[in-house]
């Protein structure tokens, strides 16, 4: 665990360079353990780190990481019970745009790279970016695609997408620069209503092909 | 009930208090005032809480009637109003403040003893205007109403604003500052038209970076990232909560006044200081709005 600061007003906790099962354990556990913590204004849990924004009108960088420290020293808190979620997408077309560039870079037909997308189960590692956005882990390695040079300034809201070895929703129309292969139109974000949003972290989604509209 | 009549909205005038804290793990980040400290000098001299929420308004200002007598305070960039700037003026009943381009930066505040009263949503009024949470830029014909956030006497006009300051925007070395060379340091870089309150984008020399592939990971207000295509992006009160580009630098929290008042094609340069430094000059601004 390295500690450091990311701003004058942020402390950046890393488990890791990578994805893995034990840095992500120390993600959850330290999002579940700073939850409401006082002194802590927002929590930016990812694959391997923890971002946690503070107040430093009140707080200094060694108060919070002393908060991080104890965490780790105290019992686990409890986690919420993780939900499975069925997400239908439309794939390629003007649904997926990239879904040919993706197929191009991974040697795999379209056809294919759709069949390989929802046979895999994926789980929400983390919710973040713009509004809702599940990061999910468990992207079949062969269709691993890096992200655009530059971000597109549009993306639709919806868009199925694959950045890297990752994958992702985007729950609103919004700047992206991942690699979009397909569309839903279930609702990730609701402006109107209160979090919690349809998924949060440790949640499980299959992805289901749904015939051209 | 009175209220504030919209007479004209102006380009994008939207409310704005300190933002929304809690819920970066849903990836909704804090949007709040783009200037917080206009937002919080506003608010202390009409005797709210320095949190009430005002109107943020952006390039061109509105026109706003009052039902009520109350007091006022303009903060921020002079939009022209015939009221002075950082001072409580008393409005009357049936009273239009009326603003219009901006002669300076990018925003100017109006704020209004009691604050704007709209319904907080997750526990902040402000305006997330990506997003549509808290919700939308204000329009002509919207009543809004006065809400019950004062807590003091109005106080006297401030006494020596501290200036903006047009030198380089202080940074502090962001969490990959390692995989960047001085390029940041040396250029001057343009705010493009297609900044908005998410980020500010800049256009000038590209800046290389050694990092390759990262993992996305949790990213804070002011951060520079960098594309692979070389040009900054400054991340804004609306920013992503997380992110994949590298940031070898991070805006300090005592410049984030200026990252609101910068405009579309004004220019931008960095300049490098240490956490302790940049503690310094919050410390400085706060000593300052708690003078009010």
């Amino acid at each position: 665990m390295t500690i450091r600061p990311a701003s004058d007003r942020s402390l950046h906790v890393v488990f890791g360079d990578r994805i893995g099962a034990e840095s992500y354990a120390a993600v959850v556990r330290l999002t579940h353990g700073l939850a409401g913590a006082r002194g802590v204004l927002n929590l930016h849990p990812a694959y391997a780190s923890v971002l946690i924004d503070f107040d430093p009108r009140r707080y200094t960088h060694r108060q919070i990481e002393a908060l991080v420290r104890e965490c780790f020293e105290s019992s686990n808190p409890p986690e919420p019970q993780p939900r499975q979620v069925e997400i239908a997408v439309e794939f390629g077309g003007e649904s997926g745009p990239d879904l040919e560039d993706v197929a191009r870079h991974t040697g795999l037909a379209p056809e294919r790279v759709v069949e390989q997308f929802t046979g895999a189960v994926y789980e929400v590692y983390f919710v973040g970016f713009a509004t809702c956005f599940p990061y999910l882990g468990g992207l079949p390695a062969e269709l691993a695609t890096p992200r655009l040079s530059a971000p597109r300034k549009h993306v639709l809201e919806g868009s199925v997408a694959i950045g890297g070895g990752q994958a992702g929703v985007y729950p609103l129309a919004s700047p992206g620069g991942w690699r979009l292969i397909g569309r839903t139109r279930l609702r990730l974000f609701d402006p109107q209503a209160v979090p919690p949003p349809l998924l949060r972290m440790g949640d499980r989604v299959r992805f289901v092909a749904e015939a051209r509209r | 009930m009175s209220g504030i009549r919209v007479v004209s909205a102006g380009m994008l005038t939207t409310v704005q208090d300190l933002g929304r804290f809690g819920w970066a793990h849903f990836g909704i980040s804090a949007s709040g005032a783009a200037d917080p400290f206009a937002l919080r000098a506003g608010n202390l001299l009409v005797g709210n809480a320095e949190n009430a929420a005002a109107l943020e308004m952006t390039l061109l200002g509105g026109a706003f009637e009052f039902e009520a007598d109350t007091v006022v305070a303009l903060t921020g960039s002079d939009f022209g109003a015939d009221l002075p700037l950082w001072s409580p003026v008393e409005v009357k009943a049936g009273q239009t403040v009326r603003c219009g381009p901006s002669q300076s930066g990018a925003r100017c505040y109006l704020c209004v003893r009691g604050g704007i009263g709209v319904p907080k949503v997750m526990g902040s009024a402000s305006t997330h205007v990506i997003t549509g949470v808290g919700g939308r830029p204000l329009r002509k014909g919207d009543v809004l109403p006065i809400g019950s956030e004062a807590v003091r006497k109005p106080r006297g006009a401030a006494r020596d604003v501290p200036p903006l300051g047009d030198g380089a925007l202080r940074v502090t070395g962001g969490p990959q500052a390692d995989s960047f060379a001085d390029e940041l340091y040396r250029g001057v870089y343009t705010v493009s038209e297609e900044s908005d309150r998410m980020g500010l984008r800049l256009r000038g020399p590209a800046v290389p970076s050694a990092a390759g592939h990262m993992l996305t990971e949790g990213v804070p207000l002011g951060a520079v990232q960098v594309p692979p295509d070389g040009q900054p992006i400054i991340l804004f009160v609306e920013h992503q909560t997380t992110g994949g580009y590298p940031k070898p630098a991070n805006v300090i929290s005592a410049d984030f006044r200026r990252l609101g008042q910068l405009r579309p094609r004004g220019q931008v340069s960095f300049e490098r200081v240490t956490i302790e430094q940049a503690l310094r000059l919050l410390q400085r601004q706060e000593r300052w709005l708690y003078g009010l």
